[in-house]
C-alpha cells in the first residue's frame, strides 16, 4: 500500500477506483499506525476500530456495486476528542469525562461520515480545548512530529500531529482563540478556522460559545477545502449556523490570485516576533507578490488589546459552560460526596486540571457582582473595536497576511509555569477569533532549526473562497517548501 | 489589582470548586497577575461603543427554527452516562431530612 503519509483525498479515490487497495485495508493501516505509534506520540486518546471498519466496508460495498461514492469515501479521518461521536468515548482530555460515551453524533461527524470518511480515532488535546501546547491534557502530552521534544501546539495538538505525522490525511479540530491555526503552524499542516457560524457546532463540547468553531486540518489546501465544504452549512440543531450558501470550495479552487490586495498589518510584524519566523513570513509575502498579489501596509490599531479582551470573554463564557459538570448527569462524581454541596465541590475539584480551574476562577470573578461592567462588559466593548479594525481593513484589502505565532514550536515544559506567557503566544490568532472572520494557517517552510512555520491568511466573513485560493496558489508555487 | 486569598476562596465557592490552601495561594497570584495585565483595557475610551456579545452577520442574525418537537433521547440513553442512576432518575445525596 502507498505510504499513509503520502495519501490525499484524491489519491485515495484513485487508489480505490483502481483497486490498488480497499477502504478496509486503508482503515486497517490507519488503525495499525495509530496503535503502533501512539505510545511515543500521544496523538490519540482512543481508536475507533469498529466504527472505522464498518464505515470502510460501506465504501467497499458501494464500490463493488458500482455505485457513486462520496467525496471523502474511504478517507481515514481523526476527530478531536471534544467532538461527539456516538457510542465512542468523548473525554475532552479531562478526568471529568474520562468514561463518558457520547449519546449522539456532532453534525460535523454525521456529515463527514455521510460523505464516506472513515473515523479512525479521537485525538488528544488540551483539557476542554483550553491551552496552547496540548500539555493541559489530563492524560498525556502530544509530541510534535517535526521535533519530538517539542509541543505540537494546542489546543488541537493531536489533530494537527495526526495529519502532519502521517496517521490520517485529514482531521477535525476546534478553534476558539487559535486552537486549529497555531498547532497547524507548529506541526506543518494546513488548518482552517472558518467564519463564525459557517460550520455547525452541534456536538462540539462548549468552551466559549461566542468564539468556538469546528474546522479542518489536512496536508493540502485542496483537502481542507473539500472537508470544509462537507461540514459547512446551516443546521436546525445550531441556531448560530449561518444559512449563507456554501460554495463548492474544492471544485472552484484556483491558483489565479493576480490582482488581490493583501493587507500586511504592521502590528503583527513588530516586537515579539522571532526573526526566524518573521523572515519566513516575509518571504511568503514576497512569493504572493510574485504571483500578482499586491501587498499593502495596513494598521489594525487595537491588536495589542486582543489578549486581554479575549481572556476575559472566553473565561467568562467557560465558567458558565463548565457549570454543567456537576457529577450528577454525566461527569465524574467524587467518592467523598456526603452532602450535595460536597458532592458538587469535590467532584469538580477532582475533575478539572489546573488550567481549567484557573479559567473557571477568572471567569467567575469577572462575571461576579461588582466586576461585570469593569471587566466583562469592557472586554466586549474592546472586542467591538477589534472587529471594527478588521471591517475597515477589509474595505480596502481582500485578505490579510500575518504570522500565525510569534515563535515556532517550543520545548515541552518550557512555558508551563507561567500562564500569562502562554496566553501571550496567541496574539496573532486571537484577533480574528474575536472578529468572527475566517483564518487559515498554511505551511511556509521551516526555521534553520527545522521547525515548521505557518503563514496566516485572514479574510472577511464568508470569504473562505479567497482565503483558500490564496493558500492553494501559495502551495502550488512552492510556498510550503519555503 | 490586589486580590486576597479570601476573595479567591469566595469565587471558588461560587463556582462550586473545593480548593486546597496551596491552590488558593497559587490562584490568588495567577488572578492578580492576569487582572493586572487586563487593566490595560482601561487605556481605551469605549463610551458609546456597543458591546459585542456575539458575532452577528447576514445569514445568522436572529434565525430561529420553528418550535416543533424533534428527536430526543429516551430515558435509558439519558441515564447511561450518569455516575449513579436509579429507578429512572439521577441519584444524589439526600438533601431533605425525613
Amino acid at each position: 500500500m502507498d505510504e499513509l503519509k503520502q495519501l490525499t483525498v484524491d489519491s485515495i479515490r484513485a487508489g480505490l477506483r483502481a483497486k490498488r487497495f480497499s477502504a478496509r485495508e486503508l482503515a486497517q493501516e490507519a488503525l495499525r499506525v495509530g496503535e503502533a505509534e501512539n505510545g511515543g506520540s500521544g496523538v490519540y486518546l482512543s481508536l475507533t476500530p469498529e466504527r472505522a471498519l464498518a464505515a470502510a466496508d460501506r465504501v467497499d460495498a458501494e464500490l463493488a456495486a458500482g455505485e457513486e461514492i462520496g467525496p471523502l469515501a474511504g478517507v481515514p479521518l481523526a476527530v478531536k476528542d471534544v467532538i461527539m461521536t456516538r457510542g465512542e468515548k468523548t473525554t475532552c482530555a479531562s478526568r471529568a469525562l474520562e468514561h463518558f460515551v457520547a449519546p449522539y453524533d456532532a453534525t460535523a461527524v454525521e456529515r463527514v461520515e455521510r460523505a464516506g470518511a472513515v473515523i479512525v480515532g479521537k485525538t488528544n488535546c488540551d483539557e476542554f480545548a483550553m491551552g496552547s501546547s496540548n500539555e493541559n491534557s489530563a492524560f498525556f502530552p502530544v509530541r510534535n512530529p517535526a521535533a519530538p521534544d517539542r509541543v505540537p501546539g494546542g489546543s488541537s495538538g493531536g489533530s494537527a500531529a495526526a495529519v502532519a505525522g502521517g496517521y490520517a490525511p485529514i482531521s477535525l479540530g476546534s478553534d476558539t482563540g487559535g486552537s486549529i491555526r497555531q498547532p497547524a503552524s507548529f506541526c506543518g499542516a494546513v488548518g482552517i478556522m472558518p467564519t463564525y457560524g459557517r460550520v455547525s457546532r452541534y456536538g462540539l463540547v462548549a468552551f466559549a460559545s461566542s468564539l468556538d468553531h469546528i474546522g479542518p486540518f489536512s496536508r493540502t489546501v485542496k483537502d481542507s477545502a473539500l472537508l470544509l465544504g462537507t461540514i459547512a452549512g446551516p443546521d436546525p440543531l445550531d441556531s448560530t449556523a449561518a444559512s449563507a450558501p456554501v460554495p463548492d470550495y474544492a471544485g472552484e479552487l484556483t491558483a489565479q490570485v493576480r490582482g488581490l490586495k493583501i493587507g500586511i498589518p504592521k502590528e503583527y510584524y513588530g516586537e515579539g516576533l522571532e526573526s526566524a519566523v518573521g523572515a519566513k513570513v516575509q518571504a511568503g509575502v514576497e512569493l504572493l507578490r510574485s504571483l500578482g498579489c499586491e501587498p499593502v501596509e495596513i494598521s489594525l490599531p487595537h491588536t495589542r488589546y486582543a489578549i486581554a479582551s479575549y481572556y476575559l470573554i472566553c473565561t467568562a463564557e467557560a465558567s458558565s459552560n463548565l457549570a454543567r459538570y456537576d457529577g450528577v448527569r454525566y461527569s465524574r462524581r467524587s467518592e467523598s460526596s456526603g452532602t450535595l454541596r460536597d458532592m458538587y465541590r469535590n467532584s469538580r475539584a477532582e475533575a478539572f486540571g489546573p488550567e481549567v480551574t484557573r479559567r473557571i476562577i477568572l471567569g467567575t470573578y469577572v462575571l461576579s457582582s461588582g466586576y461585570y461592567d469593569a471587566y466583562y462588559r469592557k472586554a466586549q466593548e474592546v472586542r467591538a473595536l477589534i472587529a471594527r479594525d478588521f471591517a475597515e481593513a477589509f474595505e480596502t484589502v481582500d485578505a490579510i497576511v500575518t504570522p500565525v505565532s510569534p515563535f515556532p514550536a517550543f520545548k515541552l515544559g518550557e512555558k508551563t509555569s507561567d500562564p500569562l506567557q502562554m496566553y501571550l503566544s496567541d496574539i496573532y490568532t486571537i484577533t480574528g477569533s474575536l472578529a468572527g472572520i475566517a483564518g487559515m494557517s498554511v505551511p511556509c517552510g521551516e526555521t534553520p532549526e527545522g521547525l515548521p512555520v505557518g503563514l496566516q491568511i485572514l479574510t472577511n466573513h464568508f470569504q473562505e473562497k479567497t482565503m483558500l485560493n490564496l493558500g492553494h496558489a501559495f502551495e502550488q508555487a512552492g510556498g510550503f517548501e519555503g | 489589582m490586589k486580590i486576597t486569598p479570601e476573595e479567591v476562596q469566595h469565587i471558588a465557592a461560587l463556582a462550586n470548586l473545593r480548593l486546597s490552601a496551596a491552590d488558593i495561594e497559587r490562584y490568588t497570584q495567577d488572578l492578580e497577575e492576569i487582572l493586572s495585565y487586563v487593566d490595560q483595557l482601561n487605556e481605551l475610551e469605549t463610551s458609546g461603543v456597543e458591546p459585542m456579545a456575539q458575532v452577528l452577520h447576514e445569514g445568522n442574525a436572529g434565525q430561529l427554527r420553528t418550535d416543533e418537537r424533534g428527536r430526543s433521547f429516551d430515558q435509558q440513553t439519558a441515564l447511561q452516562c450518569a455516575p449513579l442512576p436509579g429507578e429512572g432518575h439521577f441519584k444524589v445525596p439526600r438533601v431533605i431530612e425525613r
